[in-house]
């Protein structure tokens, strides 16, 4: 070793703290967090997610509204559909921030520490759900200023939120998955693209009988639908049917496969970049 | 002296691709180890299965006393890793980084704040605190991943080419910390592509290339089978003609002169450098070749 290089500036080394392991609760919370940060920091973002909703609610109320429905009443007819339109928008840059993770090294220094370092993804997943419930609210806000005129009682409303942020989950949780299996952040927010059409193939916009009977095949039976239609079902206060089960059934099956596929892509993808 | 790190017979394929074929290293507690070789050589792989990123298709490897395959969770409460690109969180500042990283090493939040505002002191960030590290500069972004590394203050640190795409005065600087932090009984295992790195810093050396260690000693003992300087002879258009390995004593430069002489190229010019890691690499590898034959 060399002596002409004798340390000046010593860094000194503290005492340790006591116990490295973290409890998956605290990790969790921290990685949740830093997650919210990002979001709060990401200025582009954060203005989509609030000008997005009050421009689609414009558009569609006042540009598409008088042609779809001359009576007038579209508003009502609309808000499930943009609150859903939004919240797709809204998760699809979790795929870019897991990529984002997974490509820059940060993740890699989380697994060689003590921790259950795929909370990191759990961080990202809450941080989208509360951005996307604020930009529902933003939606709800715009709606009933345009002559949103909803029926339901505050169990109803609450069982839409519900609905609402179980779709939030499920299609984040999709969103996260699609970022880790992707191998750069551009790719990730590539493959994001092709989900956000799915709302626009259901009852979001038009009732599915006005579509062509094959379309209408898709788009009775895809997810988007069932939880549409039990949206507005809660907020109108009309028969739900067997809706309810599906829309609920679906977002699980979504939520939880894409969970697994997050954890094992996770675990594969361990030093590698 | 213990040993900080034990490495035999380790083994790593990826796919039909043998990175590492057979490793056997030991590192001492306390001292600072380099492991030197070009890009490719496995460097990267063997610190990723050290730091229980990867697991090694054969072989054994032991950090601290932790087996890096069945005590993981052992290891990982041994060590630090400062991957080769710098792991730092871009969006948040250097305060923010280094304050989430002690909660996630155990500290309390206050105990946090205070780790955090120690380690931003010695590393000479404390201006630099409040801003976004996208902002920092190359050098400010390494010295925040070793403040990082450090933040629990692990036995053992491992530095994947701590200083590549950094100016000479921020290498200097990180120099002298790395030298710190071994004054003080920390273990540092690095990798590096330049033998002076590895001079200047380690006790010991490793040189590594195709996965298999083709030499191993102190800086000295390396520089010994290189030769101390390397002579070369230039033509007339200032080509290389010839280089030569001297042992930097005048006998030996004066044999060296020799040799050229007896080449005869007029309007020859002479000059003398320090070996690289070519030179090294190519006394080694050459070695290397006549053993195994």
């Amino acid at each position: 070793m060399s002596t002409a290089l004798l340390p000046d500036r010593v860094v000194t080394v503290a005492a340790p703290p006591a116990d490295r392991d973290v409890s998956a609760i605290t990790s969790t919370r921290v990685f949740i967090g830093r997650s919210i940060r990002h979001t709060l920091r990401n200025t582009e973002a954060l203005i989509m997610a609030i000008v997005l909703p009050i421009m689609l609610m414009l558009m569609f109320t006042y540009v598409f509204g008088g042609a779809i429905d001359a009576g007038g009443d579209y508003v009502d007819y609309v808000v499930p559909g943009i609150i859903l339109l939004c919240a797709g928008f809204g998760s699809s840059s979790t795929a870019v921030d897991v990529a984002d993770d997974m490509t820059n090294g940060i993740v890699d220094r989380f697994r060689t520490m003590p921790l259950r370092s795929s909370g990191v993804i759990t961080g990202h997943v809450v941080a989208s759900l509360l951005r996307n419930l604020f930009a529902t609210a933003v939606v709800i806000g715009v709606a009933l200023l345009v002559g949103f005129r909803p029926t339901g009682n505050t169990l109803q409303w609450i069982g839409a939120i519900g609905m609402i942020a179980l779709f939030i989950l499920a299609i984040t949780w999709l969103y996260a998955a699609l970022g880790l299996a992707a191998r750069t952040p551009a790719a990730a927010s590539g493959y994001g693209f092709a989900l956000l059409f799915l709302p626009y193939l259901s009852s979001a916009f038009v009732p599915t009988d006005t579509m062509p009977v094959w379309l209408q095949w898709i788009a009775d039976n895809q997810p988007i639908t069932p939880v549409i239609e039990t949206i507005r079902g809660l907020l109108f206060d009309t028969d739900l049917g067997d809706r309810a089960w599906w829309a609920v059934g679906w977002c699980l099956v979504i939520a939880a496969g894409s969970a697994v596929w997050t954890s094992v892509l996770f675990r594969r993808k361990a030093g590698r970049r | 002296m213990a040993a900080a790190i034990e490495i035999v017979g380790l083994r790593k394929s990826f796919g039909e691709q043998r990175v590492l074929d057979g490793i056997d290293l030991r590192v001492q507690a306390g001292t600072v180890f380099a492991l030197l070789g070009p890009n490719g050589a496995g460097k990267t792989t063997l610190i990723n299965i050290l730091s229980t990123l990867v697991t090694p298709d054969e072989g054994t490897a032991s950090v601290a006393g932790h087996d890096v395959t069945t005590d993981r969770d052992g290891v990982k409460n041994a060590i630090s890793l400062t991957g080769q690109s710098a792991a730092v969180d871009e969006v948040l500042t250097a305060d923010e980084n280094l304050r989430m990283m002690a909660r996630l090493s155990g500290y309390s939040a206050t105990d946090a704040k205070r780790r955090a505002g120690a380690l931003l002191e010695q590393f000479d960030l404390v201006d630099a605190s409040r801003k976004r590290v996208k902002t920092f500069s190359g050098g400010m972004r390494r010295r925040l991943d070793l403040a990082i590394s450090l933040v629990a203050t692990p036995p053992v640190i491992f530095l994947d080419e701590p200083t590549t795409g950094l100016d000479t005065r921020s290498r200097q600087t990180l120099w002298e910390m790395i030298l710190g932090l071994a004054a003080q009984g920390i273990t540092i295992f690095l990798t590096t592509q330049y033998l002076e790195e590895a001079d200047q810093l380690a006790g010991r050396i490793a040189v590594i290339d195709h996965g298999v260690v083709v030499a191993e000693g102190t800086a000295a003992e390396l520089k010994a089978r290189v030769g101390g300087e390397v002579v070369e002879l230039r033509d007339g258009n200032d080509q290389i003609v010839r280089e030569l390995p001297t042992d930097g004593s005048v006998h030996g430069l004066r044999e060296a002169i020799d040799q050229l002489d007896a080449a005869g190229l007029p309007g020859g010019s002479v000059s003398i450098r320090k070996p690289s890691l070519d030179d090294v690499f190519l006394a080694l590898t050459a070695q290397n070749l006549e053993v195994t034959r």
